[in-house]
């Protein structure tokens, strides 16, 4: 099958965006507001739902916005690629819109109706990273979800909230504008169009090993949403936000539409075997290799969840990357896989931050003890969203990370096996002391009980994502299918 | 109305407008209201047949007085100037919609002054756009100048100081362009351009020539307020009423860009430009990168709207020289398409602070806590004013950074390619402030919400319609260079 021209992919991008004009008319009514939520939720799951099967079969959906500059229109393009990560971040947003709902409204939260219109936003935004078709188009929504995210982020209003968000636009902002865009614009200078291509659009431009390693340098830093040190600092900050913001878009959208955009370029603009002849891999490796210890490491300090959670995203992501600066064809396919294995297992883990937050009222791991006695499904969900990202069996994250080791020794570079398999005790080290904490350690003397499970809202969505995560070690292979169609390897 | 005289139409419009304005606009403002918007609407619909005119017949000529050329002034339209002609109509239109509120309230009374001065403005700048003679050019140049020092001069507080020192930087700028005129009259002996362009090349670059081609850059970059020849803007421009700004803002220094265009390589050529003196070409660029630093750096010291903005003109006047030095197509291309991008985006974000200034007195910004709040939709014009000063796509301004930058990249001025990704962070961080101030501040203890108290519906109408045209301009940019700014560009170049 071949590629259609058709208005689906701008309908499923613009569905949420168009949405957000009722949510801001039915300010005064809030069930009729989170209607319209819901309602552009499930329309852009079935959109992107019906594309699927002819992106299965080899083929994929375009359409042209408008012709901006010679060679580079604005165009979407439905591939494996962009499939792959519409799919999560659709299904996704579905959950964190239930999820919302019950979270707002349990803390009597303010400002929701901006809440929820710039959420609307901010997921058309991330659809449009998905779905563009050149390099143009992709950087265009990857701004769009920065601006969007921002009045999220700066949501609580106060002093913190405002230099958190001062602090994520000056990283989001000034790393795109000051790294990606000139990066941009050399590779356009270079190859006369930004269309992503299998095997890279620089491929067989004739560009120098002194410009590409550059430009690997500008683009690893240059989509700073992927969070590679030392521009990482905005993840932690924006914990402030509200926790639906930090499980969905700083566990999922935000982040992995930095870690997509970067594994678009080393895929299809810059080419892996441009990348391997000139043997930059080892830039990408080693940066990430560094940023996913330290933040390790530093997870390991922090004694508010949220944070803790935010530090492992940040080692998490790099897994990613680090997967794709392998080179080689599993190292790939697990990075990718990562993106989705890691979307599931780290929401679920924000999801119970957010109703531990809800419902007893606490922030910091260390006043957790007992608690899962209190709130069993809670910490059961939080306990399966830990194993998964520690890369336990049998949970989703096994594959992928098991998927990256394979890639490791295929390329022989054992140092990143030892580096893989070190990470993973850290992981393991961050994440298994707070669940023996809520359910071994005894209650502190003289608490009040009462303490409840969060409200259904909040519940379903939890146990939702919790049971994908283990499904998806059992049913991934149309995730691998995407993956391997992106890298144009088998299907 | 011919083909060939339509356009000497669009520019006396305004000018015979502006002595009814004086003469039956004493006692009713309404009368000047209908006067002004009546002549401007004409001249923009009639620009728009003009440039319908130029893409079916190319250049149009015609000889004023039936003098012919080259003895005669020549008023001549390309697809470069059909494109100003547009500019600086819509743009006058606009601007005067919103400039009628704001003048009746800063100015009650006088508005017959303030209009008959703004119409022979535009009419000037018309002028400017059309004349084929290096003399002429200088008539009107002195035209807009003395009718901007009128109408800076009727602001508050220390204006007419302001005006006073824009009359000697004015002044001295109009000396080094008439004496660099002189220079070419005396080698070439006409004062037509066309006729220069033909002569010049035929006597060769000698020390005269060169000399007159310096003095005429100064002189005009003191009227574009090039850094470091702008110390006369901000103040000018911020003390002015808010109704001059809104006008001189947006035009005033991108039509001296454009002069400066027009007679680089419609008088001079670009051989002669470019490559008989190389260090004077990439130090152009280089002064351009110390202007966009500067000024940028200097926006950020500022609290109050009006006077960030000047600065941000500084700088993107900046832009469009260097651009223009570049010495290539895409830097000639990003530096006219930015021409365009600049004026609107500069009228939005001015059109934005006239309906804030009408409504709270002033925009220092202290006072625009809870703004958005108040003025919802002034404020979400005036974002999408602020991201297209940034850069951000699918805004008009990201397209012709775009060009600039990748005219940067190709002429390997990395200094220049710097210095436009570093204002473009500065003005983040300028927009955000205010962002942040506006939006995200709240009184701990204040539950309340701030009543909506917008600006009349007459303020907000060309707001919106400037706000729009940035995003619907970004999203054409390809056809509007392609079928257009391309055409405009010097042949052979």
């Amino acid at each position: 099958m071949s590629v259609q021209s058709s208005i689906w992919p701008l309908v499923a991008v613009l569905v949420s965006l168009l949405a957000a004009i009722p949510i801001m008319l039915s300010d005064r009514t809030p069930n009729l507001r989170e209607s319209w939520t819901l309602l552009a939720a499930l329309v852009k799951v079935g959109i992107v739902l019906t594309l699927l099967p002819a992106v299965l079969a080899g083929g994929g959906w375009e359409f042209t916005i408008a012709e901006v500059i010679p060679g580079v229109p604005l165009q979407l393009r439905v591939d494996a690629m962009g499939m792959f990560f519409a799919l999560i971040a659709s299904i996704l947003w579905f959950f964190t819109s239930l999820y919302s709902i019950g979270y707002m409204r349990s803390l009597n939260e303010h400002a929701q109706t901006r809440y929820f219109a710039s959420f609307a936003v901010a997921i058309s935004a991330t659809l449009g990273v998905a779905f563009a078709g050149n390099l143009l188009t992709m950087y265009l929504f990857y701004e769009m979800l920065s601006l969007s995210t921002y009045p999220l982020v700066t949501h609580e209003q106060n002093a913190e909230a405002r230099k958190s968000g001062r602090k994520y636009l000056t990283y989001i902002l000034g790393t795109s504008i000051g790294l990606a865009l000139p990066a941009m614009l050399i590779v356009y200078n270079l190859a006369g169009n930004l269309d992503f291509t299998v095997g890279g659009v620089l491929a067989g431009s004739g560009v120098t090993p002194q410009t590409l390693a550059l430009l690997v340098v500008l683009f690893l830093f240059g989509f700073a949403k992927a969070g590679i040190m030392p521009f990482h600092g905005w993840l932690p900050a924006a914990m402030v936000a509200p926790t639906p913001v930090s499980s969905f878009l700083h566990g999922v959208a935000v982040v992995k539409a930095g870690v997509f955009s970067i594994l678009r370029v080393i895929f299809h603009i810059l080419g892996p075997e441009t990348l391997q002849a000139a043997d930059l891999g080892a830039i990408i490796t080693t940066l990430a290799s560094v940023t996913l210890l330290v933040a390790s490491l530093v997870a390991l300090t922090q004694d508010n969840l949220k944070r803790r959670l935010a530090y492992s995203t940040i080692g998490q992501l790099s897994y990613m990357v680090l997967g794709a600066g392998m080179l080689t064809a599993a190292g790939m396919t697990g990075g990718m896989l990562h993106i989705a294995m890691h979307a599931f297992g780290k929401i679920t883990l924000f999801f119970c931050a957010g109703a531990i937050y809800v419902a007893a009222g606490k922030k910091y791991i260390s006043q957790m003890d007992g608690l899962g006695r209190q709130m069993p499904i809670t910490f059961v969900a939080f306990f399966l969203g830990s194993l998964s990202i520690i890369g336990l069996p049998p949970l989703g994250g096994f594959i992928s990370k098991w998927t990256l080791l394979v890639g490791a020794v295929e390329g022989e570079q054992l140092i990143l096996v030892l580096v893989l398999l070190g990470s993973s005790l850290l992981n393991a080290a961050y994440f298994l002391p707070i669940v023996y904490r809520a359910f071994i350690n005894p209650p502190p003397e003289g608490t009040v009980n009462g303490i409840k499970e969060a409200p259904i809202y909040c519940l379903g969505p939890i146990c939702v994502t919790a049971a994908a995560s283990l499904a998806l070690f059992f049913f991934n292979g149309v995730f691998l299918q995407l993956a391997q169609q992106a890298l144009g390897l088998g299907g | 109305m011919s083909v060939s005289n339509l356009h000497m139409y669009v520019m006396s419009a305004p000018l015979l407008t502006a002595f009814f304005v004086n003469l039956f606009g004493r006692k009713s403002p309404a009368v000047v209201a209908v006067l002004t918007l009546g002549s401007l609407a004409f001249s923009s619909l009639a620009s728009l047949a003009v440039m319908g005119n130029v893409m079916v017949h190319g250049r149009i000529s015609y000889v004023a007085g039936n003098w012919a050329a080259p003895y005669g002034i020549e008023l001549v339209v390309d697809h470069l100037s059909a494109v100003m002609l547009i500019l600086i109509s819509v743009v006058a239109l606009l601007a005067s919609v919103s400039a009628l509120k704001s003048v009746g309230q800063e100015l009650p009374g006088r508005e017959y002054q303030f209009f008959a001065l703004y119409l022979i403005l535009i009419a000037g700048l018309m002028g400017l756009v059309l004349t084929g003679d290096a003399f002429n050019l200088y008539v009107m140049l002195e035209i807009t100048s003395i009718t901007s020092y009128g109408l800076i001069a009727m602001g508050k507080g220390r204006a007419p100081l302001a005006s006073f020192n824009y009359v000697i930087m004015g002044s001295v700028g109009a000396c080094f362009y008439l004496l660099g005129v002189a220079y070419l009259y005396l080698m070439t002996g006409t004062l037509n351009m066309a006729d220069m362009a033909q002569i010049l090349p035929t006597i060769g670059g000698g020390a005269a020539v060169a000399t007159a081609l310096g003095f005429i850059l100064v002189g005009l970059w003191v009227k574009m307020a090039f850094f470091p020849l702008h110390g006369w803007l901000p103040n000018a421009y911020s003390l002015a009423p808010t109704g001059a700004g809104l006008i001189a803002a947006p035009l005033v220094t991108k039509v001296t860009v454009y002069l400066m265009v027009r007679l680089m390589f419609w008088v001079f050529s670009s051989d002669y430009l470019f490559f008989t003196h190389p260090m004077v070409q990439s130090g152009i660029v280089w002064a351009a990168t110390a202007g966009i630093i500067c000024a940028s750096a200097l926006a950020l010291a500022q609290r109050d709207l009006k006077r960030m903005l000047t600065y941000i003109i500084v700088a993107e006047v900046g832009y469009m020289v260097g651009g223009v030095w570049l010495a290539n197509k895409t830097g000639l291309t990003g530096a006219v398409l930015h021409i365009v991008n600049d004026a609107l985006m500069t009228l939005c974000l001015f059109l934005a602070v006239a309906a804030i200034v009408y409504k709270l007195g002033s925009g220092e910004f202290d006072k625009l806590q809870g703004i958005y709040r108040k003025m919802p939709i002034t404020m979400a014009a005036f974002t999408v004013g602020a991201f297209s000063m940034i850069g951000v796509p699918p805004t008009a301004g990201f397209f012709s950074k775009w060009y600039l930058i990748l005219g940067g990249i190709e002429a390997g001025h990395w200094e220049y390619v710097i210095a436009l990704l570093f204002s473009s962070l500065v003005n983040a961080v300028l927009f955000f402030r205010i962002i942040e101030i506006g939006y995200f501040y709240k009184d701990e203890h204040d539950h309340g919400h701030e009543q909506r108290d917008e600006a009349p519906v007459l303020m907000q109408a060309p707001l919106v319609v400037c706000a729009v045209a940035l995003i619907v301009i970004g999203l054409g940019s390809g056809p509007l260079v392609e079928s257009i700014i391309k055409l405009a560009l010097p042949a052979g170049f």
